[in-house]
């Protein structure tokens, strides 16, 4: 049995508890141990983006990321930005230029679209690539999807 | 099954360090190497994971007279932001901008890069450019001692390193460059983002009347650890720095490195491209 350490962390705003094992990254504590299955599980080695969150309003790889390494710092999961004004227009944006396929990447693509707009309020689509470019879409939709982010850029 | 007995992440550079001379220690930062690495089995955890993350001793970067400390616990993006690192040592903040994806930058340490000494590490290839010299910390009989040593020294294989086990890496020490010091860095990947180097070089020197001085050379993805390039440095060493020099140094290149075929690139492939790569570089500094 592996070590378990109780952390306490701010998720999506609410201070929450969680009792972890030492080697568990913070995606599977956050789909497995806190139900919050919106971050997903792509490839578990930092290459596809899909489990994207952000802590301290960085983004992150969250499969990378130790789950005792939450302790102390601010989590937000894409359940937590359902009320962001920017990714609110990202979805829309996503949704108008038929940006989600299967819909894996999409958390991910939101959440790191919008980390884009936050630096960038109108960024040129090399840009949005460049932005992009830790976030892998397998339906190989990423027209559509670069299409979406200028449209919400757009918007501003 | 993990032998992990104990998590700890101190806020003091001396509790992590006491903490350390138990031996068996698995030391974490931004965990973007420890966490696949010890998922795939590549990694074996100690008794103790010793998060460091929380050290402020370790964070920072700053300008202590003529040399850029850089706190182990930069991370890429860290790199990136510090004016300090754009305008003096621009070939780091090169580097960094071609490391993996923002999501991965934002995690990863300067320190995690150069302890996990992948001959493909992106960061040290600029580092060895700018003659790094890496600080160590230990406290082996109740004081806080520290040593310094050149990364290239620092670095002995794949994954392996001179640090003790119970030693820390504190921070990479740059010395300022040059007035007149001038420096290009190149990596090469199947695709721009996410791609570990199938060959990088890195090269700086003091231009002076059209002549590089001073001129170090460095080559990554081409042996166990980062290499400097020395027949490529004699073929530039004070020479006017026109096409017969530039490609006398690309071949000098091409013949010295002596990589391995692998799933990224054909030992043939890698030669060709340290010289056709090194050739593009030095046109672009004799241009500029």
């Amino acid at each position: 049995m592996s070590l378990a350490v109780e952390i306490e962390f701010r998720l999506n705003g609410v201070v929450r508890r969680a009792t972890v094992p030492a080697d568990m990254s913070a995606l599977v504590m956050l789909r497995d141990v806190l139900g919050l299955t919106g971050t997903k599980y792509g490839c578990g080695e930092g290459e596809c983006g899909a489990c994207t969150v952000l802590v301290d309003g960085a983004c992150i790889n969250s499969c990378l990321m130790f789950a005792v390494d939450c302790d102390g710092r601010e989590v937000t999961t894409i359940e937590g930005l359902a009320a962001d004004a920017r990714v609110e227009r990202v979805q829309r944006a996503f949704t108008a230029h038929g940006a989600v396929q299967c819909g894996f990447c999409t958390p991910g693509m939101v959440i790191q679209a919008s980390r884009i707009l936050a630096q960038h309020p109108h960024p040129d689509r090399a840009t949005i690539q460049r932005g992009l470019e830790g976030n892998l879409c397998r339906c190989t939709g990423y027209k559509k999807i670069i299409d979406a982010v200028a449209a919400a850029a757009d918007q501003t | 099954m993990t032998a992990l007995e104990r998590y700890v992440a101190p806020r003091a550079l001396g509790e992590a360090l006491e903490l350390l001379r138990d031996g068996d220690v698995t030391i974490v930062a931004g965990g973007t190497d420890v966490m696949p690495q010890s998922h795939s089995g590549k990694m074996k955890f100690g008794r103790t994971l010793l998060n460091v993350r929380r050290i402020p001793e370790l964070a920072g970067i700053g300008l202590e007279g003529d040399t850029v400390r850089i706190g182990a616990l930069t991370t890429i993006t860290g790199l990136l932001e510090s004016a300090l690192v754009r305008e003096r040592l621009p070939i780091l903040a090169e580097a960094a901008d071609h490391f993996a994806s923002e999501q991965v930058r934002n995690g990863a340490t300067v320190g995690g890069n150069v302890c996990n000494a992948s001959p493909a590490g992106d960061m040290l290839v600029p580092l060895i450019v700018l003659d790094a010299t890496i600080e160590l910390a230990a406290k082996p009989n109740g004081s806080v001692e520290a040593r310094a040593m050149p990364l290239q020294e620092f670095l002995t294989g794949p994954g392996r390193t001179r640090r003790a086990a119970h030693e820390l890496l504190t921070a990479v020490r740059v010395p300022l460059p040059p007035r007149g010091f001038v420096s290009r860095f190149y990596k090469y990947g199947t695709r721009p983002a996410l791609d570990i180097a199938a060959i990088s070089i890195g090269l700086g020197g003091v231009r002076r009347d059209g002549r590089l001085e001073k001129v170090r050379v460095v080559f990554g993805a081409v042996a166990p650890t980062p290499i400097r390039g020395a027949a490529t440095e004699r073929a530039l060493e004070g020479r006017p720095l026109d096409a017969a020099t530039i490609e006398a140094a690309a071949q000098a290149a091409h013949d010295e490195v002596r990589p391995i075929s692998d799933v990224r690139a054909s030992a043939w492939y890698r030669q060709e491209l340290v010289r056709n790569m090194t050739r593009r570089l030095l046109e672009d500094v004799a241009r500029g």
